[in-house]
């Protein structure tokens, strides 16, 4: 970790330090949201293929192409729901255990 | 290569890394959870996924969460009373 950060010697100016640190936090944010975006197309994927295509034809049908797209709607919004309960959870223990110290 | 980041910065992007993976740990759990709480036999989506939620579907997802966490809780009690009673 620390040589990553500190890769050579030499401070380098104040105005190209501040770029270059946005710039590497921004890649990061980009990398974080890019990882959980396919995790997301992964797991949706897997589980509504599992619902949807039941016996695999010669190809997708109609039926299983509505399945599919429904399937993926509710997978998101069950996502979005389980992390509002999540974080409203961890909340809720962060708060008694302060409360309680 | 570029020259080094000086100390605030370097504990500044230290800070940011560590939020960052903090933030990744949840999101990695949100997964987890979204999947128990969807698949069966437990899940809360049986059958065919329909056009929206039913109030029932609804109300399962927002239950499964803190019942899972409930009895993640419980089972770490059970396992305490179980070494303090000599097991």
């Amino acid at each position: 970790m620390s040589s990553f950060l500190s890769s050579t010697t030499g401070a380098a100016p104040p105005q190209d330090m501040a770029a270059r640190k946005e710039a590497m936090m921004n890649a990061v944010r980009q990398e974080m949201a890019i990882q959980n975006a396919q995790e997301l197309m992964n797991k949706a994927n897997e589980r509504c293929f599992a619902k949807c295509v039941t016996k695999p034809s010669g190809s997708l049908t109609s039926s299983e192409e509505t399945c599919l797209s429904r399937c993926l709607d509710r997978y998101l919004e069950a996502f979005t729901m389980v992390s509002k309960a999540y974080t409203a959870r961890i909340g809720r223990e962060r708060d008694a255990r302060l409360a309680s110290q | 290569m570029d020259p080094k980041f000086d100390e605030a910065t370097q504990k500044e992007l230290a800070t940011f890394l560590e939020r960052e993976q903090a933030s990744a740990k949840v999101q990695s759990s949100v997964h987890q959870l979204t999947g128990i709480c969807w698949k069966n036999p437990s899940g809360c989506v049986t059958g065919m996924p329909g056009k929206s939620f039913s109030s029932g579907e609804q109300s399962c997802l927002a239950n499964c969460v803190d019942r899972f966490l409930d009895s993640s809780l419980f089972l770490v009690k059970q396992i305490e009373l179980k070494r303090e009673g000599g097991f």
